[in-house]
């Protein structure tokens, strides 16, 4: 396996992800010269970044390219996933920014921090090479252990980091590992590679293969939150500060699909028969732990932290049921439930906020009669998350389900709709408490910080109008994910 | 489908269907401390509602079956689209639904003072969806409205219900969602089915009609279908949510969770579970039936020792819909006329016994039998409505109840006499447990000194009584009208049924056989 050595970086195609780094390492320098109690500029200077780099790469939009030696691939899937990430960066910017002006720990490393690992993500979503994939893996990895622990002071937050960073770096080597074993037994870390390898059905050191795909399986499913790789997701969701916690469970958590997507759709495609079985117990466990976690707890972040494992699991019925139609379904979740659930994110941030309350389940006593619009919201997000129409919760679900039915996977998607009706239970029940319950302590009247109410209404709109016009989304999933079988 | 799809030059089914929903956005804007404006406003919506839907009912052309459909593309790639119809199954239906819907926000002007907007917008979202369960034919637009529903009425017994209206509120929604998360993977693959069948992906009921489904197939879908809807019907033994969401509502929530709500689980098996599984229709049947009888009497026997009138009511309606499930599934034409018209009867008499129970219960703020007695003496114009409600439940010849009981005895004495035999003595039961609920509360001295000052029903009150007794004298005396609208509905129906071959299409089906009218005609 001869790969030409010319220098083949085409820069125009990764334009956005080095508008990102760029703004990155830009932020840090800025640092140097804004005076303190002024930092809070390098924030707007994010903004602006990564409003850049959205626009830019919504005009890559219909390019198709490959470039580094066949390493990096622009293609509709990474244009999807890259707007995907960045207009989530930009909305955990805004919900950061009256956060941390509060705590008065405004620094231009925690922006420049969620640039990078934007740019992992961003690296993640066009990785055509498993090298390429670990690269982005590592870039966003190792900023969100940071940022896990972003707030010095807390115990919580400490334990959160040092939890993440020591199960996140395992996990890492194991993929690591994984990828090695592919390695040895293919001669190629190239995606396409490996596919045509693997379709061309030589002879392979089988024990060897499938060790390493079991191992790089392993290694997305502690990235994705699946089980039984789960663990360290309540305790990092509920000690990172909140605005992270949303950040971790939208972007990263894609990232680590697109990734999924990309190698066991085009490397590992044609042995689909065998890791198939295994996948769908990991997804059908993965729902059901999640899920039957989330009744129990009284924390929300914690709560929400069980609820996007159980959304792991959605995701991964997609990818079990495979082509076209399992690809646009898991592409299509994860829009929906990146729009859904940064909307609940956005709603806890802004009673932390106010009050240094939202965290626990009681605080939400009698709060939708006293704050309707905020009330209201609230419920529509967790409406959507449950997965009840008109909301685009509902219709993600609807195409995920029916992929899996159409495949013939119908076991999963009993088990998966079963789940859905558990999860009614906890979800509606922050609607029991919002409505249902007399608040225990008087309320003060709540002004939104602009930058919140910017992030609630576009969730909001992205959780709704989807919801009742699904088509044109549709059809942009559907579009991304063909990109992997072109 | 040559019939007209607008009204003055308006597409009279989603009119009516999004005109409270429009109500409850417009509801928002008024300020929450002008109570009355809230609530006549709320009114006004849910009457033009009802205004406009009487227009389905008397330009309806007997002799075809949807009418007034609308059919615009959704989401083309995957065969959505939104389409409206109806035929004379739920022109009654939606009939029922605004009728109710008006009176229910009729009858909360006293009796829901906090929280007044909140509640009254609630109510009209969920007339909206209520009205689209009953109207939509396309799958995924029906499964919308069917979930959409849920959650006004989850408010409502939640927020405005009794003491343990949490608990009540939590279980509807677990057992309801339950059952519906089933039926979706049902609907997928009946989608999928008919895909793989005719290489087209629809959602489209009346296309999915032909779908081909072997045996088995058929048994689990239908079985599917049948939990959702047996769920919401509530046949026993799925009916344990019943009495708690019923006891703990409020009693708008009470009239329209009877009236209407349990309706859709009836509905669901008419449209849906039979004709998209006629061989598995017949299949079940016998155990549907045989849980049926059994509904009837135990939820007679339950009603009969109930110390609290409310719960009485909602045992009466497990009995009740058991006759209702026992007409459809008796599967011949008296059956099924007489099991849907006896969910609009039971719609009007159950409605209008939580409304009686609602007005003795804003009086005495108690709703124990054993609190009560004499009431007719310090209540005789309330009496007299009570009674005719009481006895309209019960079956007395000349009220509704007697049409559709009688029908549905009638055609489950064709099935089978035996059947019809031990389900005759649920009427019985019935009349023991209503009559001597009436007893106990309105005859007799005046044994509790609290009932000697009661007033009378107010002008109000008796107006949200008056247009549901109306309606059950009508039905009583004069049913024709309201039979007649079935006709075509129910033999297509039965057509598809008993074919158990899914080939024939609409078109081929001729006109009401000669047979149904006369059955029709026969009843009194």
């Amino acid at each position: 396996m001869k790969l030409p050595i010319v220098v083949d970086a085409p820069l125009g195609m990764i334009e956005p992800l080095l508008i990102i780094c760029g703004v990155a390492i830009g932020l840090l320098l800025v640092d140097l010269l804004l005076p303190h109690g002024k930092k809070h500029l390098s924030a707007y200077l994010a903004l602006a970044g990564v409003l850049w780099a959205l626009i830019r790469s919504a005009a890559q939009w219909g390019v198709s390219e490959t470039g580094f030696s066949g390493m990096v691939s622009l293609d509709s899937l990474s244009t999807v996933f890259n707007v995907l990430f960045l207009a989530s960066t930009a909305a955990v910017i805004l919900l950061s920014m009256p956060f941390l002006r509060r705590d008065d720990v405004e620094h231009s490393e925690y922006y420049a921090l969620l640039l990078f690992a934007t740019a992992g993500m961003m690296i993640l979503a066009s990785g055509l090479d498993l090298i390429t994939l670990f690269l982005g893996i590592e870039v966003m990895s190792i900023s969100l252990y940071i940022l896990a622990g972003y707030r010095r002071d807390s115990d919580a937050s400490n334990e959160a980091a040092m939890k993440y960073f020591l199960l996140g770096a395992f996990a890492s080597s194991v993929l690591l590992y994984g990828i090695a074993l592919v390695y040895g037994a293919t001669g190629t870390t190239s995606l396409p590679r490996i596919g045509e390898l693997l379709a061309g059905a030589g002879p392979f050191p089988e024990g060897l293969l499938f060790a390493g795909v079991a191992l790089i399986l392993v290694g997305f499913a502690f990235k994705v939150a699946a089980a039984p790789f789960h663990m360290w997701t309540p305790d990092v969701y509920e000690g990172a500060p909140t605005p992270i916690t949303a950040f971790l469970s939208a972007g990263p958590k894609a990232a680590a699909f697109a990734a999924i997507l990309r190698v066991f759709f085009i490397a590992f495609g044609p042995i689909q028969a065998e890791w198939d079985t295994i996948l769908s117990v990991i997804a059908a466990l993965t729902m059901t732990i999640g899920n039957v976690a989330a009744i129990a707890q009284t924390n929300v972040k914690r709560m929400l932290a069980y609820s996007s494992i159980a959304h792991s699991g959605y995701v991964l019925i997609g990818v079990v049921t495979g082509g076209l139609i399992g690809g646009t379904g898991a592409l299509f979740y994860l829009l929906a439930y990146v729009a859904m659930n940064l909307g609940a994110f956005a709603v806890i941030v802004l009673l932390e906020y106010r009050g240094q309350r939202g965290e626990e389940l009681r605080d939400y006593a009698g709060l939708g009669f006293r704050y309707p619009v905020i009330g209201a919201l609230l419920s529509l997000f967790m409406i959507s998350l449950s997965g009840i129409p008109p909301t685009v919760g509902f219709v993600g679900k609807l195409y995920l389900f029916g992929g899996a039915v159409q495949a013939g996977y119908i076991p999963l998607a009993v088990i998966a709709v079963l789940n859905s009706a558990v999860s009614v239970f906890y979800y509606l029940r922050l609607m029991v408490l919002m409505y249902m319950r007399e608040a225990q302590e008087s309320m003060p009247a709540i002004r939104v910080p602009l930058t919140l109410a910017v992030v609630l209404f576009v969730t909001a709109l992205g959780t709704l109008w989807p919801g009742l016009f699904p088509g044109a989304w549709f059809e942009l999933a559907r579009e991304g994910v063909r990109a992997l079988f072109s | 489908m040559n019939s007209p799809t607008t009204i003055l030059g308006i597409p009279i089914l989603s009119f009516i269907t999004f005109l409270p929903l429009l109500g409850a956005i417009g509801l928002i804007l008024i300020p929450s401390a002008r109570v009355n404006t809230i609530r006549w406003t709320a009114f006004l919506v849910s009457a033009a509602t009802f205004v406009a839907s009487i227009p389905l009912f008397t330009r309806f052309d007997a002799r075809i079956g949807m009418q007034f459909v609308e059919q615009v593309p959704w989401v083309p790639g995957l065969g959505m689209s939104y389409h409206l119809g109806v035929d004379g199954i739920s022109v009654l239906l939606i009939l029922l639904t605004t009728l109710l819907s008006a009176i229910s926000i009729l009858s909360s002007f006293t009796a829901i003072t906090e929280r007044v907007k909140t509640f009254m917008a609630t109510l009209l979202v969920l007339e909206t969806g209520m009205i689209g369960v009953f109207a939509a034919l396309d799958l995924v637009l029906f499964y919308m409205f069917w979930e959409a529903a849920l959650i006004p009425m989850y408010l409502l017994i939640g927020v405005w219900g009794g003491p343990r209206r949490v608990y009540a509120a939590v279980k509807f929604i677990l057992y309801t969602v339950a059952g519906s998360l089933l039926m979706l993977v049902a609907i997928l693959y009946l989608y999928f089915a008919y895909h793989a069948a005719y290489g087209e992906f629809t959602f489209d009921l009346m296309r999915l009609y032909e779908t081909p489904l072997g045996r088995s197939a058929q048994l689990w879908l239908f079985a599917a279908f049948g939990v959702a809807f047996a769920i919401k019907v509530p046949m026993f033994p799925f009916h344990t949510w019943l009495p708690d969401a019923h006891v703990e509502a409020p009693t708008a929530g009470s009239v329209i969770l009877a009236g209407v709500l349990l309706k859709m689980g009836t509905y669901g098996f008419v449209r849906f579970a039979m004709p998209l599984f006629p061989e598995a229709t017949h299949a079940f049947a016998p155990w549907i039936i045989a849980l049926s009888v059994v509904g009837i009497i135990y939820g007679a026997l339950v009603a009969m020792v109930q110390p609290d009138v409310k719960k009485l009511v909602a045992y009466s309606s497990v009995s009740h819909l058991g006759f209702v499930m026992l007409g459809l599934f008796a599967l011949n034409t008296q059956g099924l006329q007489g099991g849907i018209l006896q969910m609009i009867n039971h719609g009007l008499s159950t409605g209008a016994l939580f409304l009686a129970v609602g007005i003795i219960y804003e009086r005495r703020h108690t709703r124990e039998i054993s609190e009560f007695g004499g009431l007719s003496e310090v209540l005789p114009r309330f009496a007299v409505c009570f009674l005719i409600v009481c006895l309209s439940s019960l079956g007395l010849p000349g009220l509704n109840g007697f049409i559709g009981e009688f029908l549905i005895l009638l055609g489950a004495f064709r099935m089978s006499p035996v059947v019809a035999a031990i389900a005759a003595t649920g009427v019985i039961l019935g009349a023991v447990y209503l009559l001597w609920m009436f007893q106990r509360v309105m005859f007799g001295p005046i044994t509790n000194e609290k009932n000697r000052g009661l007033r009378d029903i107010s002008p109000r009150e008796f107006w949200t009584l008056a247009p549901v007794i109306a309606l059950i004298v009508w039905i009583g005396v004069y049913p024709n009208p309201f039979l007649r609208k079935l006709d075509v509905s129910v033999s297509e129906l039965l057509e598809r049924v008993n074919s158990r071959t899914l080939a024939t299409t609409p078109d081929e089906i001729p006109v009401a056989p000669a047979g149904v009218r006369a059955a029709a005609e026969d009843s009194p």
